[in-house]
């Protein structure tokens, strides 16, 4: 009788929650369980190699570098607009390739296929949605991005050439969007775009209502920069399929690897701006 | 005794810290906060889709995206090749010139306003007025024919605006096309050129460690963003059209 556990008096109780036994004991538990040794094949010891290793080793948190200033974990500094900019663009990706099961290009279908995602699809609607609010949501937060790397004077040397690179950045964030804006092909849509292409036809030299047209041999309204961008004369079912392949493959894969190139300048620059 | 032994070991911490955990708990904290938010508010909230599209039924007021309605915007003030072309690659060339053009080595890395006054003024100015108050005028205030109507205010799209604008030279008394032409092109040409000598002549200890190249584009892209407010006031206040009429553009 001696052996047998003997059921605990809530003093002992409060004290093993004080003192942190009890989540020891939980853990020690679980982690000798049959179910987690033979998941895991080792430990986790914290150790500061240990540590180092589990950035250096890890093909996705590589990119990180293993130590950093810790003024970078400031929040109040980079208000975290970089990484939620990223994170809204792997949320796109995600959610656009749903979409694209879905969705085909095409005059004919294009609209309907919205309608079929947002009615019959589960979860059709809230793919859309998501992927609608995290692109405009990556708008607003790359602006945040690029003001607040502005406040902190982050685009001085040595770090120059990665506000150019974000340059880039926006201005395919922008255009990302703009030609996303064109495939749900309803009134909104086309309208949108056929405001926002309108401008090339004053492209200089090359748009058809632009300035020194004259001097520039064949360009009329069928052949100058607008319909290069449209594949005919006004918004149409060659704009439509030409949008979907800059906005499903084109545009994302440049604007990744910028995003790439733009991560690995931050280390190779010293990491995180910080006042030294 | 825990709060003195904190302290010093706050005082007493490495300058540099491991990306795992301190950083990476950061970024999965800051990512399941954004992935909820997103989360909710698409469920919420739904995406608009409106009729199928219709090429023969234009809307009144058609409106681009709503972070294009800033240009959209200019458009009531520039021709299309200066509004729709010249402004965003001005925009994407200026952005990008920033870091050669500025060469002011404080406040790098922190915080401050009083140490780099001029930029901080000239970047808020163009993003916050220039940029985010247009969209913000674009999206709430702009209706049919692109009139400008206050939010209380109904969307007639028969609203009748008299067409009262005359370009700057013929408010001037000049009536003759070359002379109009001649006039215009020496108001923008003198605007450049005075407000470039002026900044050199302010500026002239500082030309050699400076540049002459970076001085002058420096000046004259300000100069181009101050021209746009300008050109803005005129037609608002003065209701002046254009400044300059050439036979192949018109500013
Ligand atoms: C798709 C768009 C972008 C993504 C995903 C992105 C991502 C990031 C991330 C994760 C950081 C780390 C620090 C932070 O979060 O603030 C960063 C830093 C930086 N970004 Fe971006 N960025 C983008 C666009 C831009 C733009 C538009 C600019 C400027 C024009 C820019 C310039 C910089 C610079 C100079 C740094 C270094 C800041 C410092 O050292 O303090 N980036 N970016």
């Amino acid at each position: 009788m001696a052996n047998k556990s003997k059921i605990p008096n809530i003093a002992e109780i409060m004290e093993s929650i004080k003192s942190g036994k009890i989540w020891k004991d939980f853990t020690k538990q679980v982690t000798e369980s049959q179910i987690w040794t033979s998941s895991f094949r080792h430990g986790y010891a914290d150790t500061p190699r240990n540590r180092v290793l589990q950035i250096a080793s890890n093909v996705w948190l590589h990119l990180h570098p293993v130590k950093i200033h810790r003024h970078a974990l400031r929040i109040k500094f980079t208000w975290c607009m970089g990484g939620i900019t990223f994170l809204l663009f792997l949320s796109t990706v995600v959610t656009g390739v749903i979409l694209m099961f879905y969705y085909r290009p095409v005059g004919e279908y294009a609209y309907f296929d919205m309608k079929y995602l947002q009615y019959d699809v589960p979860f059709g609607m809230l793919m859309r949605n998501m992927h609608r609010w995290a692109a405009h949501a990556m708008v607003i937060t790359v602006w945040l991005h690029m003001f607040r790397v502005f406040l902190t004077g982050s685009y001085k040397p040595p770090r120059e050439f990665n506000w150019v690179i974000g340059v880039f950045l926006v201005t395919f964030t922008l255009l990302l969007s703009f030609t996303g804006y064109l495939l749900p092909w309803d009134q909104l849509a086309m309208w949108a775009v056929t405001v926002g292409t309108n401008m090339a036809r004053g492209t200089p030299f090359l748009g058809h209502e632009g300035p020194f047209q004259e001097f520039v041999p064949l360009i009329s309204a069928r052949y100058d920069m607008r319909s290069a961008l449209l594949g005919g004369s006004l918004v149409g079912p060659p704009a439509l399929l030409r949008f979907y392949v800059l906005h499903c493959i084109f545009i994302p894969l440049v604007a990744g690897a910028l995003m790439i190139v733009h991560f690995w300048r931050i280390r190779k620059d010293g990491g995180i701006s910080g006042p030294l | 005794m825990a709060f003195p032994a904190k302290k010093k070991a706050a005082q007493e911490l490495p300058e540099k810290v491991h990306v795992w955990p301190y950083l990476v708990r950061l970024e999965f904290l800051c990512a399941i906060i954004v992935i909820l938010v997103l989360t909710v508010w698409s469920i919420v909230i739904d995406a608009p889709l409106e009729e199928a599209a219709n090429p023969t039924k234009t809307p009144n007021p058609s409106k681009a995206p709503w972070y294009f309605l800033g240009l959209q915007d200019i458009l009531v003030y520039f021709d299309p090749w200066f509004a729709g072309v010249i402004a965003p690659t001005l925009i994407i060339v200026g952005l990008m010139l920033i870091p050669y053009l500025d060469v002011n080595p404080k406040g790098n890395g922190y915080y401050t306003f009083s140490e780099r006054k001029t930029a901080i003024c000239v970047y808020t100015f163009g993003f916050l007025v220039l940029w985010i108050a247009l969209i913000i005028m674009g999206v709430f205030l702009r209706g049919p024919g692109w009139n400008l109507f206050m939010p209380w205010q109904y969307w007639d799209p028969h609203k009748v605006v008299a067409l009262v604008n005359v370009d700057l030279p013929y408010a001037f008394g000049i009536r003759t096309y070359l002379n109009a032409s001649i006039f215009g092109g020496a108001v923008v040409l003198g605007y450049f050129g005075l407000g470039t000598a002026v900044y050199f002549f302010m500026e002239r200890k500082a030309i050699k460690n400076v540049g002459f190249l970076r001085m002058f584009l420096k000046i004259n892209l300000f100069l181009i963003m101050i021209g746009i407010v300008i050109k803005i006031t005129l037609r608002l206040a003065f209701n002046i059209k254009y400044i300059w009429v050439t036979p192949w553009f018109n500013i």
